[in-house]
């Protein structure tokens, strides 16, 4: 490259424009040849003294603390935007957990209250001085007692080589639903057992599950369009065994 | 700008304009030539600025585009300004291969400040605003057309005339002080 060529270059390595490979190939260039050097020298002073004059006017006072006070009351970038991105998902979220919230409290208000109604059942059972209107210890008497009285007919397990006894049943009510009551002994200790239709206002909607009251436990599930309930102040162990017997009777 | 792609998205606009003040004043003031004209710019432009921030880009140069909205704003000021910011914009790529100033003839020193001003003042405005852009704010010429929304090779060109302009400028007052003394 010639001199002509390089000096349509020297404005750009000013500049500082020029490719590191250009400008180390200009500085080689300029240390033989004088015209050249001495007019990268001219554009860089003129550069230099362009800048010093260029740096001239201050702000007042006033107009920093004018720009500052704009500037500082002013939220995040984007922030118009981005905040409506994040409060939508926010605040469904939010109504979501009130109503999850509110759902789940109701939900547990009322299965609290089906399990003291339940409790209450099942003490007062035990504390009538007749506790069941049918005593029998044969399944196949106690199921057609029943027959007539209640709404539908359910399947009761055979006790053949369990440590569960059947004492008899009645027919009892939940939120003005009729039902069967039965009562089971196992150690000495009574275990009531519920069915009642899956339909009542107060079962239809219940989560099934092991539930712990105070000093009872009690098992719940749906099976057949029938809900039963096993309460009884025995150990856990106890009333999943007796709520799998009545699960698989036949 | 890994670093501040990364910065951008948390940073505020406080925290990215407010460094800019002092230069964007003194090239509003270089603009407008006027104090009161000059606070008013700038308070425009941060205003503006403020209100379009959601809009901006982020990976864009920010410096620029604050200049942008500055020039833009004081374009609309003054529409006079808009006629004469085309007319050297034809033949960017005829840069002829010599230039008026021979090494000798301009020695620039801190000395000829007021000299320098008094011929930056006298420019044309759109030659001073690229020189300020590129001399003062040190502007690479990507910046630069982003700022002034021109295709770098004009930017090459302008500021090839207005050097040359800037040149004649202070050739004439040089020889003119000489001839005074």
């Amino acid at each position: 490259m010639g001199c002509e060529d390089w000096r349509n270059k020297l404005d750009l390595y000013a500049d500082g424009e020029l490719s590191p490979a250009e400008a180390s190939q200009l500085s080689a260039h300029m240390r033989s040849c004088a015209a050249c050097a001495a007019s990268a020298l001219e554009r860089v002073q003129l550069k230099r003294s362009v800048a010093v004059a260029g740096t001239r006017y201050q702000p007042s006072a006033a107009l920093r603390e004018k720009i500052t006070k704009t500037v500082a009351t002013k939220p995040r970038r984007g922030f118009g935007w981005q905040w409506r991105i994040l409060a939508v998902p926010a605040l469904l979220v939010l109504i979501a957990s009130v109503a999850v919230n509110w759902y789940v409290g109701r939900e547990s208000a009322r299965r609290q209250r089906v399990y003291s109604e339940l409790a209450d059942l099942h003490v007062a059972a035990l504390a009538s001085a007749t506790p069941v209107d049918v005593v029998s210890m044969d399944r196949h008497t106690v199921k057609p007692w029943f027959q007539g009285k209640i709404p539908f007919s359910f399947n009761l397990p055979e006790l053949q080589g369990t440590e569960f006894t059947l004492l008899g049943g009645r027919v009892t009510y939940l939120a003005q639903t009729p039902g069967a009551h039965l009562i089971y002994q196992v150690r000495k200790h009574e275990i009531s057992v519920f069915i009642f239709q899956d339909r009542g206002a107060e079962t239809a909607t219940l989560s099934s599950g092991p539930t712990h009251t105070v000093s009872f436990n009690m098992e719940n599930w749906t099976q057949g369009g029938l809900r039963y309930f096993v309460v009884g102040d025995v150990s856990t162990g106890d009333i999943q065994a007796l709520s799998k017997l009545l699960w698989d009777a036949k | 700008m890994e670093v501040s792609d990364q910065r951008l998205p948390t940073a505020t606009f406080e925290d990215l304009a407010l460094p800019l003040f002092d230069q964007l004043y003194n090239f509003a003031r270089w603009l407008t030539d006027d104090s009161a004209e000059a606070d008013d710019l700038v308070q425009e432009t941060y205003a503006k600025a403020l209100r379009g921030f959601s809009s901006f880009q982020i990976g864009t140069n920010f410096r620029a585009w604050m200049y942008r909205i500055l020039r833009n704003s004081f374009l609309s000021s003054r529409t006079g300004l808009k006629n004469t910011v085309v007319f050297d914009e034809e033949d960017h790529d005829s840069i002829p291969a010599t230039d008026s100033a021979t090494p000798e003839s301009l020695l620039i020193d801190q000395a000829n400040r007021e000299l320098v001003q008094q011929a930056l003042e006298e420019l044309p405005v759109h030659f001073r605003e690229i020189l300020l852009l590129c001399e003062v704010e040190e502007m690479s010429y990507q910046e630069i057309s982003e700022a002034l929304a021109i295709p770098s090779g004009t930017v090459m060109s302008r500021l090839f005339r207005a050097r040359k302009a800037l040149r004649r400028l202070l050739q004439a007052k040089l020889q003119g002080g000489r001839h005074g003394v």
